[in-house]
């Protein structure tokens, strides 16, 4: 592709791909999220490119493998354009049928389209789907339509006309006041305003600026970042332009896990791709402006996460923090002014620009302006990436968009920033969710991974779970973080075998006062949240273990037993082979019995049992 | 010049100087543990903490690292201050009770005995010789390695270094004795020797070892690869 050199150029391209792409032509997108790949997509794309070959009418429909469209619980995904109709769970046997079916003749095949479970009627449009419909998809709305890979796609879309203007029409001040009037808030989790964070790197003395894209992220069950990276990599290298106009940066970094291979491949082709254009480069469409981005792996330590053990690790030296100040604005990479924003701060920045700081103030809170995207997970109906804007309340986004909890169980709480948030309880569900609100309840907004739990999630466990995380990853600098987590990693061990003492949950209180005061980093000021929260609105259930020795939601396997119910035993064998440890022994049409000596609690027999006749106490 | 208040006392100092510093010239006793005048702060230890007072809430910082403000309000000794250093000491003594140092520190901020324990060892990662090793000497022959629980030190991959030049300062900066002039001389059972790779000769006038370093191994056939001046053999 030929270098464009200036706004009017990119404008002239625009306007020809427009031209070319017929909006009513038939369009087969699927989803190539990491999701979908594990459910198939890629077996999918094979079928449908030689299927569409086979019927010979390439010249008709377009084929597009795009980014994460969100609904991962339902994938593969395959949404057939212009009329958006709307298929799930597709496998390569259905690929002949909707080619023949759909593309060729424009009939709809009722078995692959998504039924609303709370009316039971088929719906065929994608964005009548509720779990979309009830979303407001600012920065997601790009993956389901764009090839990632092509930086036409993206063109055509509008992409790179934010940069566009801000080079030709706007000042750097200009920029950061927009953004500053927009009050984007850091998308990191911490909230610090992104405007006042690039004020402070660009009036920092120092000749030579840079700025960072962190994406490491890091927190079980989150892949928001994960998903716009791989889905729509453009608009994250636009925004660090932009960014980089704004502070006075020629230089920038994405720091990115190495474990999301996808979306380093993705980034690095739109990389590529721009300064094959003049998009990333000398002299950006001929404004004189000189930028470019380099993407540089972790190595999976959580820790790098924390912005000075990132750029540590950017600097070729170990991924441990530091203590600010001085802050990254002032002494960042080799010493030099630097700005860290997360990835979604960064996909925001084109949106703010092209439409104006009004309009994005408009959405969201009073504090919180724009949408947060959350990836919802555990125990839902509707496992996937939702987004909302500000203010949006949990109950919405648990029950309305993710569906509920499955078979019927009882909603529990919701573990929200990952192993530095919190839990928070049902009383809880009709809070508005910003910054604020979720600290007052004593979780955060963090990164936005958002675990679901049911009745029988056992909260101490979940504890235990999320401290063991942090424990791992703690980097061991220094004693708090390091000694503490073990220490409390330990109490809670302790609690879930039984063998707690009736000073463990003042012992507990008491370190996680002294981790979160006195740790040198996030990670560690942050590590107990978890046991706090739990311990606010489930204090009972650690009460429960420690007193009695029991587990209420029946999962620490020191604490349950299993045993077969003799009415309801038909003897039937299936436990009795399934058993990984042969605990349980019983003739063919016998009742069975469970030797606790050799049973590991695992609760295959129970899970196994059609006929209910396991019981656990 | 900035003035602040330390423990109710005015104080004016320089720019750029710490809480540690201005607290020590003016007589204010604060305990710590990784700091060395010498060196950089590290800010690991966290015994150091101080309260800081802020406009909505005070919170604790390290006073080692931490830069003087215009107007601050400081608090060395309040109760949140001793309260998180009695924490950071009690989980010091998990693994490190039998440490005449770390003993000190407990009986003066009335612990006792710890709630928790770790096995004995001697290193408390506080990285003094590790920061005097690269900062001062200038051979970085041995680094912090591995994360949390595990993190330990000692040289590359933990074979002898070829670039200790066994002049002793790590032994002479370690707070608790971890480090001993054998661990670096010869080979020791203990988890922190790294014996270096020269001979180490004895010196005509004082009888001690000299610091002319004469390799005796190379590190390549250590790792099982070929001596550089080795030509590879034929066929």
């Amino acid at each position: 592709m030929e270098k464009m050199r200036t706004p009017a150029e990119l404008e002239e391209l625009r306007r020809l791909l427009s031209k070319e792409q017929d909006a009513s032509q038939l369009c087969v997108t699927l989803c190539g999220g990491t999701g979908c790949r594990a459910y198939g997509s890629e077996g999918v794309l094979e079928a449908l490119q030689g299927e569409i070959k086979a019927q010979a009418i390439e010249n008709r429909v377009n084929l597009r493998m795009t980014g994460c469209h969100g609904f991962c619980e339902r994938g593969p995904l395959v949404v057939i354009q212009p009329k958006e109709i709307f298929y799930h769970g597709v496998k390569v046997e259905d690929v002949p049928q909707i080619i023949s079916e759909t593309v060729v003749k424009g009939e709809i095949i009722d078995s692959l389209l998504y039924v609303d479970p709370s009316t039971g009627q088929k719906i065929a449009c994608e964005s009548e789907v509720p779990f979309y419909k009830k979303q407001r998809r600012l920065l997601l709305d790009m993956n389901g339509q764009i090839d990632p890979t092509s930086v036409t796609d993206y063109i055509t879309l509008g992409g790179y006309g934010s940069l566009s203007k801000v080079l030709s029409q706007m000042t750097p001040e200009k920029v950061i006041a927009e953004v500053t009037r927009a009050k984007l808030r850091g998308r990191g989790g911490a909230g610090f305003p992104a405007g006042l964070k690039w004020r402070f790197t660009r009036e920092a003395s120092g000749d030579t600026k840079y700025v960072v894209c962190n994406a490491d992220e890091g927190d079980p069950g989150a892949y928001m970042d994960r998903s716009i990276m791989e889905g729509n990599p453009h608009r994250v290298v636009e925004g660090m332009i932009i960014g980089g106009y704004a502070i006075g940066a020629h230089r920038g970094f994405v720091y990115i896990r190495n474990e999301y291979p996808l979306a380093v491949k993705h980034l690095g082709t739109a990389i590529a791709q721009a300064r094959e254009c003049g998009l990333l480069g000398k002299d950006i469409l001929g404004s004189g402006f000189d930028f470019d981005v380099e993407i540089r792996l972790g190595a999976g330590a959580f820790v790098c996460g924390e912005e000075t053990a990132l750029m540590a690790s950017i600097e070729g030296r170990t991924g441990e923090p530091r203590p600010r100040p001085p802050y990254p604005a002032q002494e960042g990479l080799w010493s030099q002014p630097t700005n860290i924003n997360n990835v979604k701060s960064w996909a925001n920045v084109p949106l703010i620009i092209e439409k104006g700081a009004d309009w994005y103030a408009q959405i969201g809170t009073e504090g919180s302006k724009g949408t947060k995207i959350f990836s919802v997970v555990g125990k839902i109906n509707n496992t996937g990436l939702v987004e909302v804007p500000m203010g949006a309340t949990l109950r919405h986004i648990i029950f309305d968009i993710g569906g509920g909890i499955p078979n019927g169980k009882e909603f529990k709480a919701v573990q929200i920033g990952g192993p530095s948030g919190g839990c928070i309880p049902k009383e809880h569900l009709d809070t508005p969710i910003d910054y604020e609100s979720l600290t007052e309840l004593g979780a955060m907004m963090g990164s936005g991974g958002m675990v679901i739990c049911d009745e029988d999630t056992c909260m101490v466990d979940l504890a235990r779970y999320f401290m063991t995380f942090v424990q791992e990853e703690s980097c061991g600098k220094c004693v708090p973080c390091r000694v503490g987590t073990k220490a409390m990693l330990e109490t809670l061990a302790r609690i879930t075998k039984g063998e707690g003492r009736e000073t463990d949950i003042d012992y507990l209180l008491e370190l996680a006062e002294a981790i979160k005061g006195s740790s040198l980093c996030g990670l560690g000021q942050t590590a107990p949240n978890p046991v706090l929260s739990t311990l606010r609105y489930f204090r009972d259930e650690y009460e429960t273990h420690i007193y009695e020795k029991r587990c209420p939601a029946k999962v620490c396997p020191d604490l349950i037993t299993y045993e077969v119910i003799a009415d309801l035993c038909t003897g039937c064998m299936v436990c009795a082979r399934n058993c990984p440890t042969e605990a349980i022994s019983g003739e063919k049409g016998t009742v069975h019995t469970i030797d606790q000596d050799l049973c590991v609690r695992c609760g295959l027999c129970k899970e196994l049992c059609k006929f209910d006749a396991i019981s656990v106490r | 010049m900035m003035n602040l208040t330390i423990d109710n006392q005015e104080i004016e100092v320089e720019e750029g100087t710490t809480i540690l510093e201005a607290a020590r010239d003016n007589g204010i006793f604060i305990p710590t543990l990784c700091y060395h005048e010498a060196l950089e702060p590290y800010a690991a230890c966290r015994l150091c903490v101080v309260e800081l007072e802020g406009k909505r809430d005070s919170r604790l910082v390290a006073s080692c690292a931490y830069p003087c403000e215009e107007g601050a309000v400081v608090y060395t000794n309040s109760e949140i201050v001793r309260c998180s250093r009695r924490v950071t000491v009690e989980l010091l003594m998990a693994s490190g009770e039998h440490l005449p140092l770390v003993r000190a520190l407990a009986t003066e901020l009335g612990v006792a005995e710890p709630r928790f324990r770790l096995p004995p060892d001697d290193c408390i990662l506080c990285g003094l010789c590790v920061r005097a090793c690269r900062d001062i000497v200038g051979v970085a022959a041995i680094s912090l390695m591995n994360r949390g629980m595990e993190k330990k030190v000692g040289p590359p991959f933990e074979i002898a270094s070829n670039a200790c030049i066994e002049c002793g300062t790590c032994v002479l900066i370690c707070p608790t004795g971890a480090l001993k002039l054998q661990d670096i001389t010869k080979e020791q059972e203990d988890v922190h020797r790294w014996d270096s790779l020269f001979d180490h000769h004895s010196c005509h006038i004082c009888g001690d070892h000299n610091l002319e370093p004469q390799f005796s191994v190379d590190y390549r056939s250590l790792l099982g690869e070929q001596p550089l001046d080795e030509e590879p053999s034929e066929g």
